[in-house]
């Protein structure tokens, strides 16, 4: 179905199932342990070896020796995968360099061999023999450094093009009586998700079997056809179950090839998990950004002039980061310039992380916000609520937005924090040691939507069986989708079953972007439809007349059961979702405020958030329990980001050296306090049947940088180096 | 992982002489630590002894009113037990300061003492580190900084003793015992068990090959006033960026004991009789070799110190 006219009134409105909070359908297989992982599939191959990933030692040079012989002679052994015997391998467009190296390396911990053993133990020892010399070549490593060469990169079909310029800026700026000019910088961030990396990989005769942990099925499908050149059609990827990406699982990655290398050597299937250290260095990993902000305003407080600037830098030049992307759609003021440019850099490849551009744009662009509220002596919600604007900036009133409640998340949020009591003037509030203070930031992420299919059955009995090879990483996919069948036939929730994640499925928008819950429920309601129909065609009924609801049909004052009319047989019916050119007409993106409340502790820097409240408007909720620990696991994330999280660079050996959960941290349960997640109502009819919006990648955006503002006005200390750890304040606290 | 031997020993003397017979043993305990770098063949032993059996899991009064606590005492145990939390508080916040609950349920006393660095180049194997391979220089020195020493260090090696309970026992006094593979036993005092990396810094304390820790002995109780500040980028399972144990004593002089500053937990004995704040930072750092990543420890320092003796509960 071709979604080209806002939604009207269908069967979702009902709200019998949808929008209800309904436990996680897969809840139950996952605390019991039932639920099995990539790794964890022995069923499937129950006879598997045991890879071991060893990466280069060096980040860019060549391999000038590869002795292999001790490896293969270590106990248990049973082969060992390198660039001498894994034939020809491609890179494919997903990737900014192979996922083998040989005899040149890329970066470090790039993938340099694959040790097959009966034991993981056993494989690992092996890696430990295997002999490689290296001539090491020098590289580029430090962002700043590579600033000066960096170049414009390339529009993508996502995000446009990378820079755009409305109005006259400069002239803008100039004439503008309020001003402010700032830059900042965010580090480079791992993913960190609970499950690393994973794949076991079969050979069944010359088709390839894939069971692994990966956000977009048919991507895997494409990426590993196009790197191993085999025909798409005799691979086969399953992903059920998924313990977290973030982005990370976007793309598949070296354990998936090797482990298909491996199988074909030994002739056996092999299983492959990637170390908790080898993460951060041979996957992806969010790029650093620069960015430079500048604001005009007019005394009044009204925007003149917005410039946003980002450099970012990535392997070989592959893909920036587009920080600018929330800069040109929050605010109004008539002369704009966004623009990104790109270093090349060798350190591993970054890439997609949780709300690409928004999440670290925010960091920059809202805390410019609050610094024009300053200047201007303006409360930073007003000054907000003073320029927001219902259309797109960059193209006027002709391309409005589907929806945008930023000044009413901005206004409920203030009301529900107490906002009218933040003391305005900064490190006025102290209690005991700490330094007390509150902070604000809007936040948009936009709200993609992409094409996605899907399969629905129903059987003699009444049941649907849902097929769809979209993802659930965590997020509640099987539940929205399970909800959107089951009200669309009539059918309780229990009567559904939903089947993901495997490649010869319909293909679905996967997840990512925050596209994956409205697009992916948009696909099944486009089968259901289909289904509908074909249920009415085969009673003879008209569908325009017939009801579905209680696990019966009726029409015309006659009833009958979905199970008695589907026939022995069942009913089968299948369709995607086409979105058209609906993102064009409209503006589509979800919105948010942040509240902070925190302490800076007077002598050691340190900063704990107290309280935190997100208030968000993000079209229809499908299941409110799902989409509120979205926002709740965004948020703690956005605090990780602004407050601990950062990949160390060691711009000597490039390489990321906080390499594990011990030293790169994320917030604990202790950093994150009482926490409020609000939703508003909100039904956006352009944006899909559902009348839904991305929620997933939303909490993220301009947490971080309320808490920026917050430690402003604890102790008027403006901090614009991510992350915000207690050296980078201690200078500049006040003598003890 | 290479492969390896093992055997459970059930009491100390027998753990001692199967040191004796395997030259290349270790002794696990909790395993928390050891696990994790023979993981990484960063720790190498053919044969492992387990001395979770041997007992030696006591808190006892000793004749002259101190605690003596055996070798193998959980971190758990010993933070919740009334006697430390009465009488030796600082100890107990310590340790409630380390690591996360499900580790303090694993690891020992003596594990603790003899845990090994964090520095992260320490558990690279690509790089070089004179601590995990003598004399193949240090990686860290220039490098990624900013949570190691700048008190003790040399250049070969500016690694920090990661523990936060060591900080507690050192500004107590505790003594440890020990039991060497020939039946030897003897006590030393904590100040004396690590030492300062100079060229060696592959070597960390004062033990002999095979000797095994058997407790910990604390002096009677000071009394007084007893803080442990520890400063981490995180609210909690972070090693410490500067931690200080203090205590101001009932006659109102004070004891600081300072960890993240050095290779051992690190006390100034001297700074003890200033009175001034500056003038005891400056005791306590004479010597500090900082970085621009790691001068933030000298002030943090300072201004722990300052706060401790303005009466201020630091932390
Ligand atoms: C993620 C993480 C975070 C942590 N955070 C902190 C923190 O914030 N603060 C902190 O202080 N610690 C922290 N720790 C370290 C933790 O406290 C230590 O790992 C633990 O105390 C070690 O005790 P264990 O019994 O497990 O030692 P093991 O790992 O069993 O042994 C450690 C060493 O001691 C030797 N050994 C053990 N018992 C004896 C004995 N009786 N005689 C002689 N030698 C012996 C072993 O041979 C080995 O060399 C953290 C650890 C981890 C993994
Ligand atoms: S500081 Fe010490 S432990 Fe760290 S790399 Fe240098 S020698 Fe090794």
């Amino acid at each position: 179905m071709k979604f080209t006219a806002p939604a009207e009134h269908n069967p979702i409105d009902q709200l019998k199932v949808v929008g209800h909070p309904h436990d996680r359908i897969d809840g139950r297989a996952k605390v019991t342990g039932t639920a099995a992982y990539a790794y964890e599939r022995h069923q499937v191959a129950p006879q598997a070896a045991y890879g071991y990933m060893l990466g280069s030692a060096i980040a860019v040079g060549k391999i000038t020796r590869l002795d292999t012989s001790q490896a293969e002679k270590a106990p248990g052994v049973l082969g060992v995968v390198t660039y001498k015997n894994a034939g020809r391998l491609k890179k494919s467009k997903s990737h900014a360099s192979r996922l083998l190296a040989g005899p040149n390396v890329e970066h470090f911990d790039q993938a340099v061999a694959l040790v097959v053993a009966e034991t993981f133990e056993q494989a690992r020892e092996g890696a430990k023999r295997l002999h490689i010399e290296y001539t090491s070549w020098p590289g580029r490593f430090d962002l700043a450094a590579e600033k000066v060469r960096a170049v414009p990169p390339k529009s993508n079909p996502m995000s446009g093009p990378p820079d755009t310029r409305v109005g006259d800026f400069e002239s803008g700026f100039a004439q503008s009586p309020v001003q402010v000019d700032s830059t900042y910088t965010t580090p480079d961030q791992s993913h960190m998700m609970m499950e690393p990396h994973a794949s076991i990989a079969a050979w069944h005769g010359d088709q390839l079997l894939v069971w692994t942990s990966n956000q977009m099925i048919a991507w895997a499908v494409r990426d590993l056809s196009e790197t191993l050149s085999i025909s798409p059609q005799k691979i086969h990827v399953s992903s059920p179950f998924i313990g977290g990406g973030f982005g990370g699982k976007l793309w598949i990655r070296a354990d998936a090839v090797l482990a298909a290398l491996g199988a074909r050597l030994v002739k056996r299937p092999v299983k492959v998990a990637l170390a908790r250290h080898q993460i951060p260095n041979n996957t992806t990993h969010r790029p650093a950004t620069i960015q430079r902000v500048r604001l005009g305003a007019s005394k009044d407080g009204h925007i003149q002039a917005i410039a946003h600037d980002t450099t970012s830098g990535n392997l070989n030049g592959f893909r920036e980061e587009r920080a600018g992307s929330q800069s040109r759609l929050l605010y109004a003021g008539p002369n704009r310039l966004i623009t990104h440019r790109l270093a090349t850099l060798d350190l591993p490849e970054g890439n997609a992380m949780r709300a690409p551009g928004e999440a670290v744009g925010h960091l920059a662009s809202e805390v410019a916000l609050d610094e024009l509220a300053v200047q201007l002596k303006m409360d930073p919600v007003e000054l907000r609520l003073l320029n927001d604007i219902q259309f797109d900036p960059e193209k006027g009133p002709q391309r409005p937005f589907s929806s945008r409640k930023l000044k009413e998340c901005l206004s409920e949020g203030a009301r529900r924090f107490g906002w009218e009591r933040r003391h305005p003037q900064p490190g006025q509030v102290r209690e005991g040691n700490w330094l007390i203070g509150h902070g604000v930031a809007s936040a948009l992420r936009n709200s993609p939507t992409l094409e996605s299919a899907a399969r629905v059955r129903i059987n003699s009995s009444g049941q649907l069986t849902v097929e769809t090879d979209m993802t659930d990483i965590g997020t509640g996919s099987y539940t929205i989708l399970a909800q959107t069948a089951a009200e669309m036939l009539g059918v309780p929730l229990h009567h559904v079953t939903v089947k993901l994640a495997e490649s010869h499925f319909p293909v679905s928008c996967g997840s990512g972007g925050q596209f994956g819950g409205n697009s992916s429920c948009s696909g099944v309601y486009a089968a259901c439809l289909r289904l509908r129909n074909a249920l009415a065609h085969k009673a003879g009924w008209d569908v325009e007349t017939t009801t579905f609801s209680d696990g019966h049909m009726s029409s015309a004052g006659q009833t009958r059961s979905l199970g008695e009319v589907a026939g022995p047989k069942g009913l089968s019916a299948q369709d995607k979702i086409e979105f058209g050119d609906s993102q064009k007409k409209w503006v589509q993106a979800s919105f948010g405020a942040h509240f902070v409340e925190l302490g800076v502790h007077r002598i050691s820097g340190e900063t704990r958030v107290r309280r935190l409240l997100g208030v968000f408007a993000c079209g229809r909720i499908l299941n409110p329990k799902t989409a509120r620990s979205q926002l709740l696991g965004a948020m703690a994330m956005g605090l990780g980001a602004a407050l601990m999280e950062g990949l160390a660079v060691d711009t000597r050996y490039g390489n990321f050296v906080n390499h594990d959960l011990a030293e790169y941290h994320v917030p604990v349960h202790a950093d994150i306090p009482h926490t409020e997640v609000v939703i508003l109502e909100e039904l956006d009819d352009k944006s899909s049947p559902l009348k839904a919006k991305g929620v997933g990648e939303l909490g993220i955006c301009g947490l971080g940088a309320a808490i920026a503002n917050a430690i402003y006005n604890a102790t008027g200390v403006r901090l614009r180096d991510y992350p915000f750890t207690p050296d980078r304040l201690l200078s500049q606290l006040p003598p003890v | 992982m290479k492969a390896f031997t093992y055997e459970r020993a059930h009491s100390a003397q027998q753990a001692a002489r199967a040191a004796q017979q395997h030259p290349q043993a270790k002794f696990i305990a909790g395993g928390t630590n050891l696990l994790d770098l023979m993981k990484h063949q960063i720790e190498t032993p053919t044969h492992l002894i387990d001395v979770n059996h041997i007992g030696l899991d006591q808190i006892e009064k000793t004749p002259d009113g101190g605690l003596r606590i055996g070798a193998l005492v959980r971190n758990t145990d010993l933070a919740s037990h009334p006697e430390v939390r009465k009488n030796y508080p600082v100890l107990s916040r310590a340790l409630l300061a380390g690591a996360s609950a499900q580790l303090r349920n694993k690891a020992t006393t003596a594990g603790n003492l003899l845990q090994r660095t964090r520095c992260p180049y320490f558990y690279d194997t690509t790089k070089p580190c004179n601590k995990r391979k003598p004399g193949s220089g240090c990686a860290a020195i220039g490098g990624y900084e900013r949570n190691l020493a700048i008190l003790g260090t040399s250049e070969a090696c500016i690694a920090t003793h990661p523990s936060d309970m060591a900080v507690a026992m050192r500004v107590l006094d505790a003594t440890v015992q020990t039991v060497a593979p020939d039946g030897a036993r003897r006590s030393l005092a904590l100040a004396q068990l690590h030492r300062l990396p100079g060229q060696t810094p592959q070597l960390e304390t004062n033990l002999k090959a095979g000797e095994l820790i058997t407790s910990v002995t604390l002096p009677k109780p000071l009394g007084g006033r007893q803080t442990y500040s520890k400063v981490r980028d995180r609210a909690s399972y972070a090693f410490a960026a500067v931690s200080m144990a203090a205590i101001q004593m009932p006659d109102g002089r004070f004891r600081f004991a300072f960890g993240g500053l050095a290779p051992k937990p690190w006390r100034v004995e001297a700074a003890e009789s200033q009175s001034q704040p500056p003038a005891v930072a400056e005791v306590v750092l004479a010597g500090a070799r900082s970085s621009s990543q790691t001068d933030y420890k000298k002030t943090l320092t300072a201004r722990l110190i300052a706060s401790a003796l303005k009466g201020g509960n630091p932390l």
